[in-house]
């Protein structure tokens, strides 16, 4: 049964990644943007989430609502300052741009509170056991929003209008221009939707796994970098899929004795797919077009 | 490169600065100390800088100590006069700060600094001046012996040795919790913790147990489960978790989620309030730390020193103010056995403290000048620190 019991483990972890994967890849898919900045919007949003439930009393739903509302404002006000007007610009300016916005939002955020670490309240703190394993309250709610926030994407990208248009603005943005759309607002779109997911994730890891401080969304987004490339950048199934299976790989590779490795496998498994699969699990191999 | 150079720079201030306290050394007339009447015992703390809060709580428990002593007619009809100095927590502040304790107030010892680095930053001036100097609470082994394994003569300390609670730990799981099969769970980023793992693990063995399983993390881990779930498929019925609160809290809150319910254990690097924000209270029963002292200890000695510093500071005393305290009686000890206040002749007495009876417990002194005592073993019990055994090496 252990066997089980890891899974699950890294499911819950997997299903983290692949709500912040998926903020990435929508971002990439749209404007060709690694943005690197996505990690602290996630710690932004748990932040959001720790106060909302600490200062105003609230409770974990209400609280993942606001900090999904604010994180998608604070993700478009990060587009409209700092990467907008870098639209024309080389692809190195915008991520070096990208970065600098990181580490202006981690260092900005321990001006304001300092670096100190801060415990989230526990909530849902009941067991059960299946068969032999421990199956948390957590676990299941995790996995339960994450899987729900997947299906709104899916559906938001496929059967709405904003979703039509940023489909059309990731295939080509000046055909999308001529023939109507409002590319600016889809674009803000994009990076509203994508980081309303990344604080939803923000909140789940607090809940998850207790402490939250400034640099938390350091290794949670290279490693929802990592998932979004496994799966293939840019493709919202694959951010999903390689989220999961990251998340699973790493608790395999835990599991088996190496807990000590499981950052190193990440990135095996980024330079394995650069060397033999770049364009992902669900990538298909098209040749740029010249 | 840039830690290179800072190194380089490091010691040649270094050098210079003991070359200046030896020549000193050598002008003074022997350097005494035996100034008439009194005694004179120099303070080298940190009352200032990063780690202030260590030092301050020392020389609290310090001036408490020295007014117990003299108010009961002193050492040897001789009253004790301290001589301050701030050492800034800085390394280099508290080698120039010995010097000056050395050579112009002729102190006939030192005590301080409350952290490894800055007592070993005053070992070598100590040693060429023949001046004892005790650390209250370092704890690294390189306070007394140098990386070469030679021993620093003149230096000694109050605190135990950090292998020493992995020892103290084996030994309360094999005798007071007589557990059999144990795991072990380490910080891998820490010397204190593989070397608490390391003597958990040998000491433990020697005692007849058995080791199932061994893992380790690192520091900033968030995420415990996955080594936790194996740990728990190998069945122990204890888990050793040398480490920091940072960590520790999250992997004790895991633990108990995931179903492991058997004692877990640590050292004194769990000790902190924000351990229970982040385990949770609940999670925290049945679980162990090592420290050095505990003021709801039932010793009498204990106690009073409890009664005695709640009265003069309206506050219940920490390891650290124990520490302080102890420190000067060891040094008085010494000095009224030695029958001199020779730096030479104190520092043999204090070689040969045996089951001295303190504050923090029977204190006895080994070959290396690491201390051989008594630690406190605390349970959490619904998130308070509950006295609950003291512990003979």
């Amino acid at each position: 049964m252990e066997w089980v019991q890891q899974l699950i483990n890294g499911i819950s972890l997997g299903s983290i990644y692949a709500l912040i994967a998926l903020g990435y890849t929508m971002v990439y898919g749209i404007i060709k943007l690694i943005n690197f900045a996505h990690g602290d919007v996630f710690m932004v949003g748990s932040f959001i989430g720790f106060y909302s439930i600490t200062v105003f009393g609230l409770g974990f739903f209400p609280a993942l609502i606001i900090s999904m509302t604010v994180c998608a404002l604070f993700g478009v006000l990060i587009e409209r300052i700092a990467y907008k007007r870098l639209r024309n610009a080389t692809r190195i300016a915008a991520l070096i741009t990208a970065i600098g916005v990181s580490l202006l939002i981690e260092y900005g955020v321990i001006y304001i509170r300092g670096a100190q670490s801060e415990a989230y309240p526990d909530f849902f703190k009941k067991n059960f056991e299946l068969f032999g394993v421990q199956i948390g309250m957590q676990s299941i709610l995790i996995l339960s929003v994450s899987v729900a926030l997947m299906i709104i994407l899916q559906y938001i990208v496929h059967k709405t209008k904003t979703g039509k248009a940023m489909r059309a603005v990731s295939h080509d943005t000046e055909a999308a221009k001529l023939m109507g759309i409002n590319v600016d607002n889809t674009i803000s779109a994009t990076f509203a939707i994508g980081s309303a997911l990344a604080g939803a994730a923000g909140v789940i890891f607090g809940v998850y796994y207790t402490k939250i401080d400034p640099l938390m969304g350091v290794i949670p987004g290279v490693k929802a970098f990592i998932a979004a490339v496994l799966g293939g950048i840019g493709i919202i199934p694959g951010a999903m899929v390689g989220g999961l299976l990251l998340g699973v790989i790493e608790s395999a590779v835990s599991a088996i004795g190496f807990s000590l490795w499981r950052d190193a496998a990440a990135f095996v498994i980024l330079i394995l797919i650069l060397i033999f699969r770049p364009s992902g699990i669900f990538g298909k191999n098209a040749r740029e077009k010249v | 490169m840039h830690c290179m150079k800072k190194s380089k720079f490091a010691s040649l201030f270094l050098a210079s600065t003991i070359l200046i306290g030896v020549l000193a050394g050598c002008n003074s007339e022997g350097g005494s100390g035996d100034g008439g009447d009194t005694i004179k015992i120099g303070i080298n703390l940190e009352l200032s800088g990063g780690v202030a809060s260590y030092g301050q709580s020392e020389d609290k428990a310090i001036d408490l100590a020295v007014e117990e002593i003299n108010d009961d007619g002193g050492i040897d009809g001789k009253k004790i006069e301290l001589v301050k100095v701030d050492n800034k927590s800085d390394a280099g502040e508290a080698t120039s700060g010995a010097i000056k304790l050395i050579t112009k107030d002729k102190v006939v010892a030192i005590i301080g600094a409350a952290t490894s680095g800055n007592t070993v930053a005053q070992v070598e001036v100590a040693g060429k001046n023949k001046v004892p100097l005790i650390s209250p609470s370092g704890t690294s082994t390189t306070v007394t012996v140098t990386d070469k394994g030679k021993l620093n003569e003149f230096a000694f300390r109050t605190a135990f040795i950090d292998p020493f609670q992995g020892t103290v730990a084996a030994n309360f799981a094999a005798n007071e919790l007589k557990v059999k099969n144990v795991a072990i769970y380490a910080d891998n980023s820490s010397d204190y913790a593989k070397g608490l793992a390391a003597s958990f693990k040998k000491d433990f063995e020697a005692a007849g147990g058995k080791i199932v399983a061994q893992e380790s993390y690192v520091a900033k881990d968030t995420d415990f489960r996955s080594t936790l779930t194996s740990l728990k498929s190998k069945n122990p019925d204890f888990i050793f978790i040398p480490g920091y609160y940072e960590e520790v809290g999250l992997i004790v809150k895991q633990a108990r989620e995931m179903g492991i319910t058997v004692p877990l254990m640590g050292a004194d690097g769990w000790d902190s309030p924000d351990i229970v924000d982040l385990a949770g209270a609940d999670a925290l029963n049945n679980t162990y730390i090592i420290t050095a002292y505990s003021s709801e200890d039932p010793d009498g000695k204990a106690k009073a020193f409890s009664d005695k510093f709640n009265e003069k500071y309206g506050e219940a005393p920490n390891s650290f103010h124990a520490l302080g305290y102890d420190t000067v009686y060891l040094l008085k000890d010494a000095i009224e056995r030695a029958d001199s206040t020779d730096g030479t002749k104190i520092k043999e007495a204090l070689e040969a403290t045996d089951n001295l009876d303190l504050v923090t417990g029977l204190y006895s002194m080994d070959e290396n000048h690491h201390p051989v005592k008594s630690a406190t073993i605390i349970e959490f019990v619904d998130g308070e620190q509950v006295f609950n055994t003291k512990v003979n090496p």
